[in-house]
C-alpha cells in the first residue's frame, strides 16, 4: 500500500508526539462515538412505537444522580486531555531562548524565500536540512498572514506581518518532504508549495557549498544572449541572481534555480522544457501570481532557459 | 392589567394582518410576528439553495486534482459566499425567523414586544443580503478573502477587489437587524408571558432563543464595531488592521473571533431548542432534566465569551495564552454533553414515533456528537496544530453546522410546518429526504477528516496529486451531489404539500406546548383562549387532568 501521507507517516520526533496524542484522542472519541451510537441503536429498535400500542408510556422528569454522574465523567475526560495538551505542547514548541535563528522562512504571495543566516545562503520553496539536527526557524511574512505546514514533521505557525514567530523543525530520516501554505492568503493560495530536504550531514554540506558559488556570467552563446535579456527586459526587476547587477526580491532568488525540483512553488516539476513554458506564459500556469507574461519571443525564452541552466554548470 | 405600568405599551392602533389586505403589499407592510417569521423562512430557503449551488460549484472543480472547472478568482468568490451566505443569510436568519414566528405562540402572546421593531429587523437582514449578493453583478466580483475575511489580505493593497466592503456593509446591516431581534425576544420573553407560565416552565426552545438572543446582543456590536473599522480602512486610508502603517494584522482576528465563536453557539443553540421540543413529543415523554439543559445552556452561552482564541492556536500566541483558552474550550464539552445525554435518557422508555421530524432528531444526536467530539479534539492546542486550515476542520464544522444545526432546522420544518401552514408535508418524501441527506452527508464530509489529517489545506482551488487525494475528494464530490438531490426533495415536498398536503388539524403530533393550542395556521391574534398553564405542558394536564406534571400547581 502506498504510503497515506501526513499524520499517518510522522517522521520528526515532534511529530511523533503530535501523533500519539492525536490517536489518544481518537481513541477516547471513539469509544464516546461507540457508546451514544450503540444506545440509540438500541432506543431505535427496543422503544420503536409498536402497531396498535396507544398508551403513554412512564413519565419519567429526570433524577439528579444520574445527571451529577454525567456531568463529573466528562469533567474527568477533559482533565486528562488537558494535562496531555500542556506537557505535548511543551514538548514540542520549547521556548527559543536568545538563541539566533537557524533558517529564516519569509512568506510572500505565494512563494517562500528561504535563508540561512550563519551562511549566508538564499534560496526559494525548498528547505535544505540536515537530518536528524533540530534546527530554530524564524518565520515573517512581507505581506499577508500565510502558515507554514509540512504534515509530516510536525506543527503548523503563521507567519504574521509585522509579528516574527519561531518553530524547531526536524526531520528523522533524509527524505522530500511536501507542505504548503495552511492560511488562505489569495488567489494562488492553492500554489504555494513548500518542501524540505532532509539530507545526511555530508550532502547538506555539499548543497551548502554549491549554494555558496556566485556563478560567472556566460560570456559566449545563446546564454550570453540569454544574460543580456535577463538584464534588459526587466527579469532583474523582481528577481535575484548574485554576480550580477539583478537584486530585487519581489520573486524568488534564480542564483541556483537550476537546481531546484520545481518552478512557481509546485506548480511544474523543474525542467528546461517546463521553465520554457513558464517563461512563455507564467499566467497560464499560476493564474493571478505576480510574474507578468512578458510576452517573450521563442528565441528569447530559449536563450533565457539556458542563460538559468548555465548557471549551475560551472 | 395591574396598576404597575406595563413596560410594554399596548399598541395605539391595530396592527395590519394577513387576514386584512391580500397580496404583496400585505406581507410587505405586515408587523405580524407570523408573517415576518414566514418571509424569514421563505428567504432562507432561497438562500440556503444558493450557498447550496456554490457548494455543488466548489466541489465540482475538487472533483479531481488539476481540475480546471472554475477559476481561482471564482472560486474564491464561491467558497467566500458560500460560508458567508450559510452562516449569515441561512442558520442564523431561519433561527431567528422560526423564533419570531413561534416565542409568542409558545408563550401565551398575541405578538412580539415590539412588532414594528421586529419588521425592522427582518427588512435590514433582506436588504443586507441584496446587498451583499450585488457585489456578484459589479465589476470586481463578490468577495474573496474567505468568510473569516482576514486582515490584511482583505485590505488594500492586497485585495483591490471591492467584494469585501460588500460584504463588511451587507453584514452589517443584517448585524444590526439581528441586534434588534435579540432585544426584542429578550424583552418579549421576559415580559409577555401568559399567567402561570413562570420562567422556570417555558419550553426548553424558549430558554434557548432567550440565551441566544443575549449572546446577539453581547457579540453583534463586536463585529459590527470591526466592520466599521474595517470600512474606515478601506474607504477613508485608515490603517487599523495594516501592520505596514503600524496597525495590527492580529486585532482583527480577535474581533473577528470574539464574535466568530460565540456566532457558531448562535447557530447550535436554537438548534438545540428544536430538538429539546422534537424528541419527547416523538417519544411521549417529558424532556428528561429539564433544569440540567436549560442551565447547560446558560454555561455553554458564558463560556462561549472566553474562548475566541482557540481559532488562532497557529497566530503564535504563546503557550500560556493557548492553554488558557485550550483549558475554557474544553469545559464546554461538559454542558454539551449534558445535553446529548439527557436526549438520550428523554429517548429510553419512550414508545417512539418516528416520523420525519423524529428521523433527523435521531440522526442530529449522531452527527452532532462526531461534530462535537471533533470539537473537543481541536481544542487541544497540539492536534489544533496539526488540523487547523486542512480539510480536518472542514468536516469538523460541517458536522456541526450540517449535522448539528441543519439537521435540527429539518426537523424543525416536518414538525412545524402543519402549523405554520395548515398541512402536512409529505412523509414519503420526507423519507426520500432524510435517507439521501444522511447518505449524501456523510459520504460528502466524514473522508474529509482523513484529507485534512493527511495534509489537505482548504480553500484551495486545486490541489496536488497525492496518493489517494483524489479518490477521496472524488467520493466527498458524488456526496455532495446527492444532498443536491436531497434539497430538491426538500423543495418539491414543500411545494406539493403546500398545495395538496393532508389538512393538519390543530395538533396532528399530539405535542404538549402552547402553539398547539391554537388552530393551524393561527389565527392573527394568535389564540382564541390561552390555556391555563400550570407546569411545563399544558396541552398534557388538559388531556391527563389526573396526572398533571405538576401536582397542585394553581394559577398565579
Ligand atoms: C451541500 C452541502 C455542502 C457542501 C457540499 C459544502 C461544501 C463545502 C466545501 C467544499 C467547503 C470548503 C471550501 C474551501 O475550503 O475551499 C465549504 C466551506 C464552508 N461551508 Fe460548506 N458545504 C455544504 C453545506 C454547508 C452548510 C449547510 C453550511 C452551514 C450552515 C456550510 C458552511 C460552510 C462554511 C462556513 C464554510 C467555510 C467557508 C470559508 O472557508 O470561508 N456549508 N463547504
Ligand atoms: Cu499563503
Amino acid at each position: 500500500m502506498e504510503n497515506l501521507g501526513g499524520l499517518f507517516n510522522p517522521s520528526s520526533p515532534q511529530m511523533e508526539a503530535l501523533a500519539g496524542l492525536t490517536y489518544y484522542t481518537i481513541a477516547i472519541s471513539a469509544v464516546i462515538l461507540g457508546i451514544i451510537v450503540i444506545a440509540v441503536a438500541y432506543i431505535v429498535i427496543r422503544y420503536r412505537k409498536k402497531p396498535g400500542d396507544d398508551g403513554e408510556p412512564y413519565q419519567d422528569f429526570g433524577n439528579l444522580k444520574i445527571e451529577v454522574v454525567w456531568t463529573i465523567i466528562p469533567v474527568a475526560i477533559v482533565a486528562v486531555l488537558f494535562l496531555l495538551t500542556c506537557s505535548t505542547m511543551r514538548a514540542i514548541d520549547p521556548p527559543p531562548g536568545d538563541r539566533e535563528p537557524d533558517l529564516l522562512v519569509i512568506g510572500h504571495q505565494w512563494w517562500w524565500e528561504i535563508r540561512y543566516p550563519a551562511s549566508g545562503v538564499m534560496t526559494a520553496n525548498e528547505i535544505h536540512i540536515p537530518a536528524g539536527e533540530k534546527l530554530l526557524v524564524r518565520l515573517e511574512s512581507i505581506d499577508v498572514i500565510h502558515d507554514f505546514w509540512v504534515p509530516e514533521l510536525g506543527r503548523k505557525i503563521d507567519l504574521v506581518p509585522g509579528h516574527p514567530n519561531y518553530m524547531w523543525l526536524v526531520a528523522g530520516e533524509p527524505g522530500v518532504y511536501i507542505g504548503a501554505c495552511a492560511e488562505f492568503c489569495g488567489d494562488q493560495h492553492a500554489n504555494m508549495l513548500i518542501r524540505v530536504v532532509a539530507e545526511t550531514e555530508e550532502e547538506f554540506k555539499k548543497w551548502q557549498e554549491e549554494q555558496l558559488v556566485v556563478p560567472r556570467t556566460p560570456e559566449s552563446g545563446i546564454a550570453a544572449e540569454g544574460a543580456r535579456l535577463f538584464q534588459t527586459l526587466a527579469c532583474m526587476n523582481c528577481h535575484t541572481i548574485r554576480g550580477t547587477a539583478a537584486a530585487a526580491r519581489v520573486g524568488p532568488d534564480l542564483t541556483h534555480i537550476a537546481d531546484r525540483d520545481t518552478i512557481g512553488a509546485g506548480v511544474l516539476t523543474n525542467t528546461p522544457e517546463n521553465l520554457a513554458k513558464w517563461l512563455a506564459n507564467p499566467q497560464r500556469y499560476k493564474q493571478g501570481s505576480y510574474m507578468p507574461n512578458m510576452k517573450l519571443s521563442d528565441s528569447e525564452v530559449k536563450s533565457i532557459v539556458a542563460y538559468l541552466e548555465a548557471l549551475d554548470e560551472q | 392589567m395591574s396598576s404597575r405600568i406595563p413596560l410594554v405599551p399596548e399598541n395605539a392602533a391595530p396592527l395590519p394582518s394577513l387576514k386584512e389586505n391580500n397580496g404583496l403589499l400585505a406581507w410587505v407592510a405586515s408587523v405580524d410576528h407570523k408573517q415576518i417569521g414566514i418571509m424569514y423562512l421563505i428567504i432562507t430557503l432561497v438562500y440556503f439553495l444558493l450557498g447550496g449551488l456554490e457548494a455543488l460549484l466548489i466541489r465540482i472543480q475538487l472533483a479531481h486534482p488539476g481540475n480546471d472547472f472554475l477559476t481561482p478568482e471564482m472560486y474564491n468568490q464561491l467558497f467566500t459566499m458560500h460560508g458567508t451566505t450559510m452562516i449569515f443569510f441561512v442558520v442564523m436568519p431561519f433561527l431567528i425567523g422560526v423564533g419570531v414566528y413561534l416565542l409568542p405562540l409558545m408563550i401565551g402572546a398575541r405578538d412580539m414586544a415590539f412588532p414594528r421593531l421586529n419588521a425592522l429587523s427582518f427588512w435590514l437582514f433582506f436588504f443586507g443580503g441584496i446587498l451583499l449578493y450585488y457585489s456578484f453583478f459589479t465589476q470586481s466580483g463578490a468577495p474573496d478573502v474567505g468568510w473569516f475575511a482576514y486582515s490584511p489580505l482583505s485590505e488594500k493593497p492586497f485585495s483591490l477587489n471591492k467584494g469585501p466592503t460588500y460584504w463588511a456593509l451587507g453584514l452589517l446591516a443584517s448585524g444590526i437587524g439581528s441586534v434588534a431581534s435579540g432585544l426584542n425576544n429578550v424583552v418579549t420573553i421576559l415580559t409577555m408571558r401568559t399567567p402561570g407560565m413562570t420562567m422556570r416552565r417555558i419550553p426548553l426552545f424558549v430558554w434557548m432563543i432567550f440565551v441566544t438572543s443575549l449572546l446577539l446582543i453581547f457579540v453583534i456590536p463586536i463585529i459590527t464595531a470591526a466592520f466599521a473599522m474595517m470600512l474606515l480602512d478601506s474607504l477613508l486610508g485608515a490603517t487599523f488592521f495594516t501592520p505596514a502603517h503600524g496597525g495590527s494584522a492580529i486585532l482583527w482576528q480577535h474581533f473577528f473571533w470574539g464574535f466568530g465563536h460565540p456566532e457558531v453557539y448562535i447557530l447550535i443553540l436554537p438548534a438545540f431548542g428544536i430538538i429539546s421540543e422534537v424528541i419527547p413529543v416523538f417519544s411521549r415523554k417529558p424532556i428528561y432534566g429539564y433544569e440540567f439543559v436549560a442551565a447547560s445552556t446558560v454555561a455553554i452561552g458564558l463560556l462561549s465569551l472566553g474562548v475566541w482564541a482557540h481559532h488562532m492556536f497557529a497566530v503564535g500566541l504563546g503557550n500560556v495564552a493557548n492553554a488558557y483558552f485550550s483549558l475554557a474550550s474544553m469545559l464546554i464539552a461538559i454542558p454539551t454533553g449534558v445535553k446529548v445525554l439527557n436526549w438520550v435518557a428523554t429517548m429510553w422508555g419512550g414508545r417512539i414515533n418516528f416520523a420525519t421530524p423524529m428521523l433527523f432528531g435521531t440522526a442530529f444526536i449522531i452527527e452532532f456528537v462526531i461534530g462535537g467530539l471533533t470539537g473537543v479534539a481541536i481544542a487541544s492546542v497540539p492536534i489544533d496544530w496539526v488540523v487547523t486550515d486542512s480539510y480536518f476542520i472542514v468536516a469538523h464544522f460541517h458536522y456541526a453546522i450540517f449535522g448539528g444545526s441543519v439537521f435540527a432546522i429539518f426537523a424543525g420544518v416536518y414538525y412545524w410546518f402543519p402549523k405554520f401552514t395548515g398541512r402536512m408535508l409529505s412523509e414519503t418524501l420526507g423519507k426520500w429526504h432524510f435517507w439521501l441527506t444522511v447518505i449524501g452527508f456523510n459520504m460528502t464530509f466524514f473522508v474529509q477528516h482523513f484529507l485534512g489529517v493527511m495534509g489537505m489545506p482548504r480553500r484551495t482551488y486545486t490541489y496536488h496529486d497525492m496518493p489517494y487525494w483524489g479518490s477521496m475528494n472524488l467520493l466527498s464530490t458524488i456526496g455532495a451531489l446527492i444532498l443536491g438531490l436531497s434539497a430538491i426533495v426538500f423543495v418539491w415536498n414543500i411545494l406539493v404539500s403546500l398545495r395538496n398536503g393532508k389538512p393538519a388539524g390543530d395538533n396532528p403530533w399530539n405535542a404538549w406546548t402552547l402553539e398547539w393550542a391554537t388552530t393551524s395556521p393561527p389565527a392573527v391574534e394568535n389564540f382564541e383562549l390561552v390555556p391555563p398553564v400550570r407546569g411545563r405542558r399544558p396541552l398534557w394536564d388538559l388531556a391527563h387532568p389526573d396526572q398533571p406534571d405538576e401536582p397542585g400547581a394553581k394559577i398565579v
